[in-house]
């Protein structure tokens, strides 16, 4: 008797013969184990560039962010560059984890718990940034629209900058509910397999004393379910209204409706780019090669030549619309300060659409997109070209006012704008140490849920069941 | 809350546990609950269970989230601070809707969340008793409430012939307490519990 049916067709999602046991076992042995000294080094490189970054923030707040190398007219450089791309990286995690779940794409399963946490981590990073540039990081709280005695003097609604506050939070805030819900049960797994005291003591109060029941399991698919349903417009409304920022105003090259498509595009593309960075790592120091399996690495790679020509198109729409609205300063802006390699910043744009554009097209290749070394080789690669995507935009839409007494020199950053970025990553690396350390990396109970129809070993049994049905229904029928 | 008394039948696959869950029910047993490791689709009927309405409290913190920022942000242009930025309206409804949207979904995720954690009764430092501690891992944990007329060998021999790989007779607490996993429970002074 099965209880669900999955088509043969489909790559199994869990490879070799497992049942329910091994499959804890193989996820959980690495929470019990020593760390490896790999960890330790790792996790040290992270501490000591979180240590840098701090550093450099306490220095942006005892001298100002006139430390930074921002002038009159680029006022937005390194630090709303490194808030987007962040941002764009945190929207992989939800958006495999809620449009994945509605769209019943089985293979979530295996990487959604390392996403959202990444989600979690970089959207943590994403947030120092706009904070920092406050510049008076002590008046941040003026942000949040409460009765005050200043008037009351309230923000303004209207503002995009505004949205954004509302935006990044309410998307943090879900987030971590949504990945700490699907985290309790495993967590509990952890709590009632621990040996010693310290463990079952951290994992108990953690798992919130959750103990499997059919009620509490129907609640949480229905929790599961609505979370997701909440998540997914919410995903696509972050990246959006982080375009707003841009596409509100009326500057050359930021002036576009085509914004928050295309902003959401890119954000898909270097969240899943970030996502193949860390569980290519992952599944291969903690031995997960099984339930992270080359069909996982394949559909992400389809996901991103998917979003990545998504972008090119956005390119070259951009550079159509230049040309067709007539519009001299946009001309100028997508012409010269852009396409033009001869210009100032003509290197990052085509740097851009090497990385963003050209390159993940061999993607289209079956072999590639199954090739593990070459897609971390990519998923690097396209993490920098997203990040070209996000400076191009920003300082060659500003560098140049509108009178040549308003260009600006050339900008680059000084060591504190780039610790400050270090420092982002420090803190994301460390964060993600830890989570891959002492949290279940894979959901334990949501890999037993499609066990028995895209395990392996059952996929076989099922086979069998098929050939030989039809091998009856020959000898029926013939003559 | 009390003690009560359970016989626990332990179940190594669902598919064995669904016609069991079957047979217990049709011979007029009451079972308390079935402990899983993961989500088994379609138990929850067998076992009788109601729908859950937790998708009707999230829809009701959602509009409360509407409500909120469009009288918050209503109140404050129009009412407490209006301003006149450009010549434009007081109350200029699509440039609320990002963040009436956000506070939508922030309202209803939190809600439904602390809704869930209160229903289920989860929290840090809950304690409840665990009738097997492999429930989290690969059985299926059955418990059945005894009453005063049940024969509890029966019982466990009903449970074995409808494919239970493991059955026990435990004496527990059936709600929950504050307490932590790495300490054993000791609730009760007495020997001879009070069977509630």
């Amino acid at each position: 008797m099965h209880l669900k049916y999955e088509s043969q067709i489909r790559e199994p999602l869990v490879d070799g013969n497992k049942d329910y046991h091994q499959i804890t076992e193989d996820i959980i042995r690495p929470i019990e184990a020593k760390p490896s000294r790999l960890w330790y080094i790792g996790f040290s490189i992270s501490v000591a560039l979180l240590l840098f970054g701090v550093y450099s923030v306490y220095r942006d707040v005892t001298y100002g962010i006139g430390q930074w190398n921002l002038n009159k007219t680029i006022g937005w450089g390194w630090d709303i560059t490194n808030f987007v791309w962040w941002v764009g990286i945190g929207h992989a995690g939800t958006l495999i984890s809620a449009i994945l779940l509605l769209f019943r794409q089985g293979w979530r399963t295996g990487v959604n718990r390392a996403a959202e946490a990444m989600t979690i981590f970089a959207v943590m990073c994403a947030g120092q940034f706009p904070i920092f540039h406050m510049g008076r990081v002590w008046l941040a709280f003026f942000i949040f629209p409460y009765p005050n005695t200043r008037g009351p003097v309230w923000v303004n609604f209207d503002s995009p900058l505004l949205w954004d506050v509302f935006a990044i939070s309410t998307y943090f805030t879900v987030s971590l509910l949504f990945w700490y819900a699907g985290l309790l049960p495993d967590l509990a797994t952890v709590r009632d397999r621990a040996k010693t005291k310290f463990r079952k003591l951290m994992y108990g109060i953690l798992s919130f004393g959750w103990t499997g029941s059919t009620k509490h399991w129907q609640r949480h698919e229905a929790l599961s379910l609505v979370l997701a349903g909440l998540a997914t417009p919410l995903v696509l409304s972050v990246h959006t209204i982080v375009s707003f920022d841009f596409a509100t105003s009326v500057i050359p090259g930021w002036h576009t409706t085509i914004f928050p498509p295309y902003f959401v595009a890119g954000a898909i593309f270097s969240g899943f780019a970030m996502v193949q960075t860390l569980l290519i790592v992952v599944r291969k120091v903690l031995n997960l090669q099984e339930y992270i399996t080359l069909g996982h690495i394949e559909a992400m790679n389809k996901v991103i030549v998917l979003t990545g020509s998504i972008v090119g198109c956005a390119y070259l729409t951009e550079l159509f619309m230049a040309w067709y609205s007539q519009n001299e300063y946009e001309a100028y802006a997508f012409f010269y300060s852009r396409a033009n390699i001869m210009s100032p910043y003509g290197w990052a744009y085509w740097g851009m659409m090497f990385c963003n554009v050209v390159s993940p097209q061999v993607f289209w290749f079956r072999k590639l997109r199954r090739n593990v070394t070459f897609t971390f080789f990519m998923s690097v690669i396209v993490n920098i070209g997203m990040w070209f995507e996000r400076f191009v935009i920003i300082v060659t839409s500003i560098y140049r006012d509108y009178l040549p007494s308003s260009w600006s020199v050339y900008y680059s950053p000084t060591i504190w704008e780039i610790g400050f970025y270090l420092g982002t990553f420090g803190l994301f690396f460390t964060c993600f140490f830890l989570f891959a350390k002492y949290f279940p990396t894979i959901a334990v109970a949501e890999i037993k849920y499609v066990l028995k129809t895209s395990g392996e070993n059952y996929k076989e049994r099922m086979d069998k069941v098929e050939v030989q049905k039809v091998e009856e229904f020959a000898n029926d029928y013939a003559h | 809350m009390a003690l009560k008394r359970y016989v626990v039948g332990c179940f190594d696959d669902e598919e064995v546990l669904f016609p069991a869950v079957k047979k217990v029910r049709n011979a007029g047993y009451k079972i308390q609950d079935v402990y899983t490791p993961f989500p088994v689709h379609g138990l929850d009927h067998a076992l009788g269970m109601r729908e859950t309405s937790l998708h009707t409290a999230g829809f009701i913190y959602g509009i409360t989230g509407t409500t909120t920022a469009l009288a918050g942000m209503g109140y404050v242009f129009t009412q407490d601070w209006p301003m006149n930025i450009g010549g434009k309206p007081n109350f200029p409804l699509p440039a609320l809707i990002p963040i009436t949207f956000e506070l939508t979904v922030l309202f209803a995720a939190v809600g439904m969340v602390m809704t869930f954690c209160y229903l289920c009764q989860l929290a840090p430092f809950v304690r409840k008793h665990h009738f097997h501690p492999r429930a989290t891992d690969d059985l299926f944990v059955m418990a059945i409430e005894c009453t005063e007329r049940t024969n509890v060998e029966d019982l466990k021999g009903f449970l074995q012939s409808a494919g239970a790989i493991e059955v026990d007779y435990q004496v527990a607490e059936s709600g929950w307490w504050f307490g932590r996993y790495d300490i054993q429970p000791k609730l009760y002074a007495e020997e001879n519990p009070v069977i509630g």
